[in-house]
This record gives C-alpha cells, sequence and structure tokens, in this order.
C-alpha cells in the first residue's frame, strides 16, 4: 500500500516535468541540473533553484523601479540586468523565462519605452509561472520523500 | 571570500580510474553560477574555491602561494572584470590553465579581446559536464 503511494507521487512528478517540458517551461538544461545532484548533496536542484529565485527577484525589482521613474533614460544598465536574467535563466534550464527576457532585451536596444513595459509584465508572468511550478514540484518531491521514509510495524 | 568544496574519485564503467585531484578557482560574481560550477567541477573530480570577483581572485594570487589547476573565470564581474583579471594574473606569472566563460550576448570582437587577454579556452555559458570535460581531461594525468 505504502508503496503505491510512493509510486503515484513519482507519477505526480514525472506528469508534472512531462508538462513544463512540453510547454517549452524548461529544457534540457533542468536535466544537467538533476543529474548533477546525488547523494552527497541530494539538495543541490532545491538549492540552486532557490539561488535563481532570490537572484532574479532582485533583478525584477530593480527593472521595475528604474522603468518605473519618469526621468528614467538608462537603456543600458536595463541591457544588463537582463544579460544577467538570460544567463541565470540559460544556466537553470528557464527557457520561457529565457525566450521573454531576450524579447524584452530588443526592446530595450532599441530604447522604446513602452515596450520595455510590456517586455517587464511578460517576464514578471512567465517568471511567476515557473515559480509556482517549481514550488508544485519541490512539494510532491517532499511527500515523496517522506512516504518512502514511512514504516509501519509488521 | 573564498571558499572551498571537494570531489573524489570518479569510477568509469567498471573500472577505478586513478585520478589526480584537481584543484580549481571558480571566479563569478552570480552565487548560481558559482554553486553550478562547483557541482560540476566536484562531479568530475576536481575540489574548488570560489572567488566573487576579479579582485578577490588576484589577492589570492598576491602571495605567490595559490595553485591552481585550472580558473574557470566569468567575463562581466563588477570590481575587476575577466578581461582584466586573466591580465593580471598573467603578469604576475600564474601559469594555470584559465577558461573564460562568456554568455551568448557577448560579441565576437568582446570574446577575442578576452582570448588575448590569456585565456587557454573559452566557453559560453551555461557551463556543462560535456562542454567542460574535454578541455581538462589532461589535467587529471597525476
Amino acid at each position: 500500500m505504502l508503496g503505491l503511494g510512493v509510486d503515484r507521487l513519482q507519477a505526480d512528478i514525472n506528469r508534472l516535468l512531462a508538462s513544463l517540458f512540453h510547454q517549452g517551461v524548461l529544457d534540457e538544461q533542468f536535466l544537467q541540473l538533476q543529474q548533477l545532484q546525488d547523494e552527497t548533496s541530494p539538495n543541490f536542484v532545491y538549492d540552486v533553484i532557490n539561488i535563481y529565485f532570490d537572484e532574479s527577484e532582485k533583478l525584477l525589482r530593480n527593472l521595475r523601479l528604474l522603468l518605473m521613474d519618469r526621468e528614467f533614460s538608462d537603456y543600458k544598465k536595463i541591457g544588463l540586468h537582463l544579460n544577467q536574467l538570460v544567463g541565470s535563466s540559460s544556466s537553470i534550464g528557464a527557457r520561457r523565462v529565457r525566450n521573454v527576457c531576450v524579447a524584452f532585451r530588443s526592446a530595450s536596444e532599441l530604447s522604446n519605452r513602452p515596450g520595455c513595459l510590456r517586455g517587464l509584465e511578460v517576464v514578471e508572468h512567465e517568471y511567476h509561472y515557473l515559480k509556482n511550478m517549481m514550488h508544485e514540484l519541490f512539494q510532491l518531491e517532499q511527500q515523496r520523500i517522506l512516504a518512502a521514509g514511512v514504516r509501519y510495524p509488521m | 571570500m573564498a571558499t572551498k568544496s571537494t570531489g573524489g574519485t570518479e569510477k568509469t564503467k567498471s573500472i577505478e580510474v586513478k585520478k589526480k585531484l584537481i584543484n580549481v578557482l571558480i571566479v563569478d560574481d552570480d552565487p548560481l553560477n558559482r554553486r553550478l560550477h562547483e557541482m560540476i567541477i566536484k562531479t568530475i573530480g576536481g575540489i574548488s574555491q570560489t572567488a566573487k570577483n576579479g579582485e578577490e581572485a588576484v589577492i589570492l594570487h598576491r602571495d605567490g602561494e595559490a595553485s591552481f589547476d585550472l580558473i574557470l573565470m566569468d567575463k562581466e564581474m563588477p570590481e575587476r572584470d575577466g578581461v582584466s583579471t586573466t591580465k593580471k594574473l598573467r603578469e604576475m606569472k600564474v601559469t594555470s590553465m584559465i577558461v573564460g566563460v562568456t554568455s551568448v550576448a557577448d560579441q565576437e570582437e568582446e570574446r577575442k579581446a578576452f582570448m588575448e587577454a590569456g585565456l587557454n579556452h573559452c566557453l559560453e555559458k551555461p557551463l556543462t559536464k560535456a562542454k567542460i570535460f574535454p578541455l581538462i581531461s589532461h589535467l587529471f594525468d597525476a
């Protein structure tokens, strides 16, 4: 019975991951992260994804502050922040976030403020979707680990 | 400040290959990349230290005692970037293999200038085991 619980959770995890790959939310680089994780670093993927969330939220906050400023004209700074976001998104396999950042960057290279504001909204939307999906994935993983660890006396 | 993490011997199929443990310095301002590259180095059989920018990397070498088989050098960093750091380390007679790490946004002329600063190789992010191992496999020969 217990085995069924673990199997069901694993199936849920596999289904969620397959869906995220199918939607293009994640790409092959995410698999690279999973392959690096081992018993000596069992929380590696979780740690790296959380670093990504922390750093990305700082960058998104800075981007919003820059663009909300009526006197804003520093498109070079926007470009630098976006380069960082593109790079870190690529590093974890966050393909859709990466792609919308690239589109946003094109608007900043043209000094197109309305385009940048639209770009920022799209990036924030994709980022939050990814974050929610990752939380769901980690919750399922946690439940699976707990279910695998439960032992009843014979 | 620089930090250390350790790797180990690697089993290849059913044969345990005795390899030298390579000593790597990871120079990157991005904490995500530092963690990722640390893990890559650990899984291919190395120990690593990290530096948050080029200035920290230079300070590590100042007393002449630092000895790294490999330095992974990010290009864009605050305080001292990868190009300036590489030039400075070569001026200091550092003979470690230095592999530059660039991003897809870097132009060809920027990569060329980075190579000319004294790199042995240049790789584009994201780094993977498959990208890095062929360049450094000879470093494992004891």
